[in-house]
């Protein structure tokens, strides 16, 4: 390693642990003035890390996909609906459902900030929450998703929603052919996060995972 | 305000990267600083629009050189600073050496855990009928404000057309200033690509946002 790449190391090293000593200071101060029990910030971590995932949509968006009258209700009022799942973790007001037809391609973006739809598909990956994607997805989608390397026909439309307010976007992906006869739980195994954001499609049926 | 954190349409960032196989948080302190804005947000600290505009206001630079949860960090600790409930002096010892503000909500302990996993309600009573519906032709109005809005710039100016009616919600232009929730109906409002991008965009892409109704003219 050379001694250029031996700063760039330390100097990194050295900011981390800066603003790990700021926010340990702060969870001190915000315990001891009596704001915050210190097991209530460990029991939102663990919340989070447990309980939210994109295991939550995909069972929607397989459910959709095997029930015409919920895929319905799910267009209509994805909250109402969504909320009639009992197994599906609980979920906030103004969630919208927007579904990709042969015609027409939805990605979800949010250019002020990071809004995502969490209790479908958990904390957002950095990628999201980042300049580029920020910057991009509104003005050059098809080459945001040449960056996810999926391409759409040229004729296809896209439709970017931008989440500028607290209505959350949910995509409801086409089901891959070759899926009939097949199980929810089935159907679940091939929805990915990105096919829910719309910059990734869900998985084919027998190809490797 | 016409911050850097309003990016969209701006060139230059580079490539979207995506991790494979990506941790939650990259480090320890990433969660905790997720857990204490969370924490205090639902204690009554602070509402979710505050918390925003808090980060819009780090300087550019510090904004575009933080990684996200870095950015929390910096806007959490302005903003309890702003508020009084904590001080300089707390910050440069490391430790509560000021006395504690009343919280609105209250201590936030372990029983709170399940209100905080739902999002919050943001729906109000409409206090006016609306003045659009979908199907209007509407222009994003050419305004700047200097506070916090969620009108992002590559729309104002330009003509749209109302798709769909979400009811009325918290204003969060008022609300992120501590000067009320002013409900105000809320529209999305697609689009053309050309109409935002200019005759050379891709004649395909349609954006929409989601539009409160002080954002809106008719034409």
């Amino acid at each position: 390693m050379s001694e250029h790449d031996h700063h760039h190391h330390d100097h990194d090293h050295s900011e981390l642990s800066e603003t790990e000593l700021r926010v340990r200071a702060l969870e001190s101060i915000l315990t001891e003035k009596g704001y915050v029990e210190a097991a209530a910030l460990d029991a939102i971590v663990q919340a989070y890390e447990t309980k939210i995932g994109p295991h939550n949509g995909a069972k929607v968006v397989a459910k959709a996909w095997s029930d015409p009258a919920f895929k319905q209700a799910l267009l209509e009022d994805a909250s109402k609906a969504v909320g009639t799942l009992g197994h599906v973790s609980r979920v906030g007001d103004h969630l919208v459902a927007i579904e990709n037809t042969p015609g027409r391609h939805n990605m979800v973006v949010c250019t002020l900030c990071s809004c995502y739809p969490w209790e479908m598909l958990g904390l957002p990956p950095v990628w999201y929450k980042a300049s580029p994607y920020r910057s991009r997805a509104v003005k050059d989608p098809r080459g945001v998703l040449a960056d996810f390397g999926i391409s759409l026909p040229k004729e296809t439309e896209i439709r970017v929603w931008d989440s500028t307010a607290e209505t959350r976007f949910l995509v409801l992906p086409m089901r891959p052919a070759g899926t009939e006869g097949w199980s929810e739980e089935q159907l679940a195994e091939l929805v990915t996060r990105d096919s829910m954001i719309g910059t990734g499609f869900p998985k084919t049926p027998g190809a490797p995972s | 305000m016409n911050g850097v954190h309003d990016m969209g349409g701006m060139d230059g960032f580079g490539k979207v990267e995506p991790e494979p196989n990506e941790p939650m948080f990259h480090t320890e302190w990433e969660s905790r600083v997720l857990a204490m804005v969370r924490a205090m947000g639902a204690a009554g600290a602070f509402n979710i629009d505050a918390s925003r505009f808090y980060r819009e206001t780090l300087p550019p630079q510090v904004y575009l050189s933080s990684s996200y949860y870095k950015k929390w960090f910096l806007g959490l600790e302005a903003l309890l600073l702003d508020k009084g409930y904590i001080s300089k002096d707390d910050v440069a010892a490391g430790h509560a050496v000021a006395p504690a503000k009343s919280l609105k909500h209250g201590k936030f302990s372990t029983a709170d855990i399940e209100r905080i996993m739902v999002r919050g309600k943001f729906g109000r009573a409409a206090p006016a009928a609306a003045k659009f519906k979908a199907g209007d032709r509407v222009r994003a109005k050419n305004i700047h404000p200097a506070t916090h809005t969620r009108l992002p710039r590559y729309v104002r100016g330009h003509v749209g057309v109302v798709e769909r009616d979400h009811g009325c919600h918290v204003f969060p232009d008022t609300a992120a200033n501590d000067a009320g929730e002013h409900p105000q109906w809320l529209y999305t409002v697609v689009f053309d690509g050309r109409e935002l991008w200019g005759p050379d965009s891709d004649p395909t892409i349609k954006v929409s946002i989601d539009a409160f109704e002080p954002y809106l003219e008719a034409i």
